[in-house]
């Protein structure tokens, strides 16, 4: 393998307008971050992008404020810096947990926020060499038309394997965006659709500004399933936010990803809700959790070994958070 | 030839400070950190292990904060200052790191060695009495695949206490 990962060009705008100015001047570019999932990408042949815009010099994306009235969270941000902050660290455990446990240090150090959240979907078909990839006929997602996970369908199963996403979905964040047509807010949930060849709902001109977080959050935590204890992406991750009033539920949210073509908020909890945290609620959490994952065979690891993964761990977190003295009042 | 009919140029002049030395060079946009350091430049002491930002192979210092190069473009490294494994040593003698990986039997085959010892420098520089547990987490994103981390760590800690 040589220097290219594609011949584009690099240009650096001031400031949000500029970046999707520049956007316009050139369909087909794309947004640049840290570069630890696009770059990569790149280099393996997904995509050739005649230009990329590299965001890392506009102020406005690189804020972190945490206030009485909630959060803001600049797109800029670096995991490594969100993961440090005492504040978020103290009133969104989730967050900071979920932007520790992605890829290693030195990533941390320069991958997103913005980046995190639309991360490229990935599956076992897809994150190959452009050799491996063209000696297997190439596979839905890119250059190819079977889906080589489920060849009898039409749809692509490659998974989201953000962190961030399951975190900030039980914290309930809502994101701003700015594109040509100016800018929109919306619930982070509506970022995201279950298709792993399209998973975001942005217009290719559209980039995110911030995520924003209410006061006053739940108590809440994040764990990860993987091969190694870092580096790797979550083979299911899980996100839960917790509250019970004399000793029952009065907010349970639960967040999965890994698992589906997008993050997701699991339907169902509410029903649990005015009830204490024993062992029946737990197994209906658990049944709730594997009925609602679709691990495929994206990975490695056995989708059904997945699935009870990813229920095993939505019920040890949801049991310990609910065991802090945080989580009653 | 008329000046008007000179194709654009595909490349820019990008100045770093690589081991302590400023330098120019025309670099195109999508340039690789890495390809510069070993093509451009010369440096092979940086490996492409994984080619996709996942082994730390190619761990490199930019502004003193360690860096899989083959996932930063080399224009990105404008005005900023880059270290390799060939600018820990100094007059002709190792850094600690490097004489600890060398005694402590920490080098194995030597391909992940580099970006092992770029990621601890970086570690020492800001912690000076890390401890093991510090030194796992600082390491976590390079990979060895001879045969485990116990003499890696070892080399990082004999290091430590070779500190003057």
């Amino acid at each position: 393998m040589t220097a290219a990962a594609g011949a584009f060009r690099v240009v650096e705008p001031a400031d949000v307008a500029a970046a999707t100015a520049a956007h316009a001047g050139e369909p087909g570019s794309r947004y640049l971050g840290g570069g630890t999932d696009l770059l990569v990408n790149l280099r393996r042949g997904l995509g050739t992008p005649a230009l990329l815009i590299d965001l890392r010099g506009i102020a406005e994306l690189d804020g972190l404020a945490c206030m009485a009235g909630g959060a803001r969270i600049g797109a800029g941000v670096t995991l490594a810096r969100i993961a440090a902050d005492p504040e978020f660290r103290a009133r969104y455990p989730a967050l900071c947990e979920a932007a520790a446990a992605v890829a290693g240090p030195a990533h941390r150090n320069v991958a997103t926020v913005a980046g995190n959240l639309c991360l490229d979907t990935r599956c076992i078909y897809y994150n190959q060499s452009e050799w491996w990839r063209g000696a297997n006929a190439y596979c839905l997602k890119y250059r190819g038309d079977v889906c080589h996970v489920a060849p009898q369908g039409r749809h692509c199963h490659a998974a989201f394997c953000g962190d961030l996403a399951p975190a900030l979905l039980v914290l309930g964040a809502s994101i701003e965006v700015a594109g040509r047509a100016g800018r929109r807010r919306m619930p982070l949930a509506e970022l995201y659709r279950d298709d792993g060849l399209a998973h975001l709902t942005l217009a290719a001109d559209e980039l995110l500004v911030a995520a924003e977080l209410p006061a006053d959050p739940p108590p809440s935590a994040y764990a990860k399933l993987r091969v190694r204890g870092s580096v790797d992406f979550p083979l299911a991750g899980v996100a839960v936010a917790l509250r019970a009033e004399e000793g029952r539920l009065s907010i349970l949210r639960v967040a999965l990803t890994g698992t589906n073509s997008r993050p997701f908020l699991l339907d169902g909890t509410d029903n649990l809700l005015g009830r204490p945290l024993d062992a029946t609620v737990l197994r209906h959490l658990d049944r709730l959790v594997q009925k609602q994952v679709h691990p495929m065979r994206t990975t490695l690891l056995q989708s059904n070994y997945r699935r009870v993964a990813a229920a095993a761990l939505a019920r040890h977190l949801a049991a310990r958070l609910a065991a802090t003295p945080e989580a009653a009042r | 030839m008329h000046q008007d009919q000179r194709p654009p140029s595909r490349k820019r002049l990008v100045r770093l400070c690589l081991n302590g030395r400023w330098r120019e060079d025309a670099v195109p946009d999508h340039l690789l950190l890495v390809n510069y350091l070993r093509e451009t430049v010369g440096l092979t002491g940086t490996k492409t292990g994984c080619d996709g930002g996942e082994c730390g192979a190619c761990m490199v210092l930019v502004d003193s904060v360690p860096m899989p190069a083959c996932i930063t473009l080399a224009v990105r490294c404008e005005g900023r200052s880059i270290e390799t494994i060939e600018g820990l040593s100094s007059g002709g003698s190792l850094h600690r790191l490097q004489r600890a990986f060398h005694e402590q039997l920490g080098t194995q085959c030597g391909f992940c060695t580099p970006g092992m010892i770029m990621s601890a420098a970086a570690l020492l520089r800001r912690n000076a009495r890390p401890t093991d547990g510090e030194i796992r987490e600082a390491l976590a994103g390079n990979l060895c695949r001879c045969t485990g981390y116990v003499k890696i760590v070892e080399s990082v800690r004999a290091a430590v206490d070779d500190a003057p």
